[in-house]
């Protein structure tokens, strides 16, 4: 794997007994003990996650507020200081480039955090779409580390390492101090459901940064957390994960996502798109399910109508730790979504039950 | 390391093969490959009264990463299965040798058993 890109955190995840693989180009733990087990840590104590592998972007300039406005369908002008925004930002057809979350610093003084498989493809966008607008666009995935603590006991730990007030800063905030002595931005944002923090910090920090949280963790129970848990918590969640849920070729709206589409702010990449799709109905549309069963029902599965034929493909699959049975999404044709949907599994039908989610009640704060 | 205890017999396959003295045999796969497979999530195995063949599909094992055929070691007919599995397959990730295993054959041929790969062999092939 001599090939693949490495987080600070690569030789402590292999010290504590990390499957390590490749995602997206990057050699990241999968598990440490169980991927079963680190989901359900993280839904009753708390996890630590290595999800440094992900690109930041710093956007500045007097033309930063209206070129992220432009670039990203969710409303970016309601950002302040210490505010922070879930926002896809669309190709024009409404095919997604990327999901990303908007951190606004300052006036003028934007952070974005996209996806790791796309952070070529996002920092070319970004620059060819930022043309016109007075802003720079510099890309500092090589900069940052970033660490999630995920879980009830979350705050309670890392608020052990911090003088920062954390009850101060609410879901979907963040504020700037010290954790365990490292300069971070204390993002109170996360990708399981649950409380939790995210930790941006400088990447020659990331060992001492780690260590303390895992040492202060300890008593509440904190385990390490691979991306195989990651996965089964985001769709537990009800999350989309970029390439499976939205795509280039799944807009926001097929994906279930409308909340994150203002239609009626000013003028945005992919808006026309969006508003002939609200308004003349998407033909297919992205659904969750659960089936009652343990076999887990795979990506790219092909899902049956009533009649068996083909009506759609499974998006994502896993088995959720804490219902014990498969969940999963899919993509469908809407004329069938109201209808009975099911998947061969090697001969055997399995129904859907169609889920709204979140799968599991979620106790994230608010 | 993978445990790979001395009175068993392997295959190539990963499934380990237990003689009972009886012209039965109990069936599973080895701690090397439920480690490779991880968390076990479903197992399904064929109906008592199956015939298998040797290197025959009998089953599957799912992980939350893939779904793998599981084959049989020799011929023989299926007596019996283990019922635990249905509620618990990740018994077989927590003792893969004893409570994880999946079938009891009735051998076709008493004898077979001594044709698989010994503990050493075996362990020399997961090297």
């Amino acid at each position: 794997m001599s090939d693949l890109k490495r987080t600070p955190l690569r030789d402590f995840h292999a010290a504590h007994g990390a499957r390590l693989v490749d995602f997206a180009g990057w050699e990241m733990p999968v598990q440490y003990r169980s991927i079963l087990e680190e989901n359900k840590a993280v839904r009753r104590t708390a996890g630590l996650f290595d999800v440094g592998h992900m690109g930041e972007v710093d956007v500045k300039g007097p033309g930063a507020a209206r070129f992220l406005d432009h670039l990203v369908t969710n409303d970016v002008s309601k950002l302040f200081p210490g505010r922070v925004i879930y926002s896809p930002m669309c190709y024009p057809n409404g095919g997604v480039v990327d999901d990303l979350l908007v951190y606004m610093r300052a006036p003028e003084d934007y952070f974005l955090c996209i996806n790791a498989g796309n952070i070529a493809k996002d920092v070319a966008w970004l620059r060819e779409q930022a043309k016109g607008f007075a802003v720079t666009v510099t890309d500092r995935s090589d900069d940052y580390a970033l660490i999630a603590v995920q879980g009830p006991k979350a705050a309670a730990i890392v608020q052990t390492l911090t003088g920062a007030k954390l009850d101060a800063i609410r879901y979907y905030h963040f504020a700037e101090g010290t954790v365990a002595g490292v300069h971070c931005i204390i993002s109170r944002t996360g990708y399981t459901g649950e409380d939790g923090f995210e930790l941006y910090h400088a990447k020659g920090d990331a060992l001492a940064l780690a260590e303390a949280v895992m040492k202060a963790g300890a008593p509440h129970g904190l385990e390490l957390v691979g991306l195989g848990a990651r996965d089964s918590l985001r769709l537990e969640a009800g999350y989309p994960l970029y390439g499976h849920e939205i795509a280039a070729d799944i807009s926001p709206l097929t994906a279930g996502i409308g909340w994150t589409v203002k239609l009626d702010k000013a003028d945005f990449i992919g808006r026309a798109a969006l508003l002939a799709e609200k308004t003349n109905g998407a033909p297919q549309q992205v659904v969750f399910f659960k089936t009652g069963d343990r076999r887990i029902v795979r990506a790219d599965t092909p899902v049956l109508g009533a009649d068996g034929t083909v009506v759609g493909r499974v998006l994502s699959g896993t088995l959720s730790p804490i219902l014990n049975e498969a969940i999963g999404s899919a993509l469908v044709a809407t004329s069938s979504a109201g209808k009975p949907l099911a998947v061969d599994i090697r001969g055997t039908l399995i129904q859907f039950q169609l889920v709204k989610p979140p799968f599991v009640t979620l106790k994230k704060s608010s | 390391m993978s445990s790979v205890p001395s009175d068993l017999r392997y295959v190539k396959s990963h499934e380990w093969l237990k003689p009972s003295g009886d012209g039965t045999a109990l069936i599973g796969i080895t701690d090397y490959a439920q480690n490779s497979l991880g968390d076990i999530t479903y197992v399904q195995l064929p109906k008592v009264g199956a015939t298998l063949a040797a290197g025959q599909t009998f089953g599957v094992v799912e992980s939350v990463k893939a779904a793998s055929d599981i084959y049989a070691p020799v011929a023989g007919t299926v007596i019996e299965i283990n019922p635990a599995l249905d509620s618990a397959p990740e018994t077989v990730n927590q003792v893969p040798y004893a409570g994880g295993w999946m079938l009891k054959l009735k051998l076709a041929d008493p004898a077979s058993p001594a044709t698989l790969l010994d503990a050493a062999a075996y362990a020399k092939l997961i090297g």
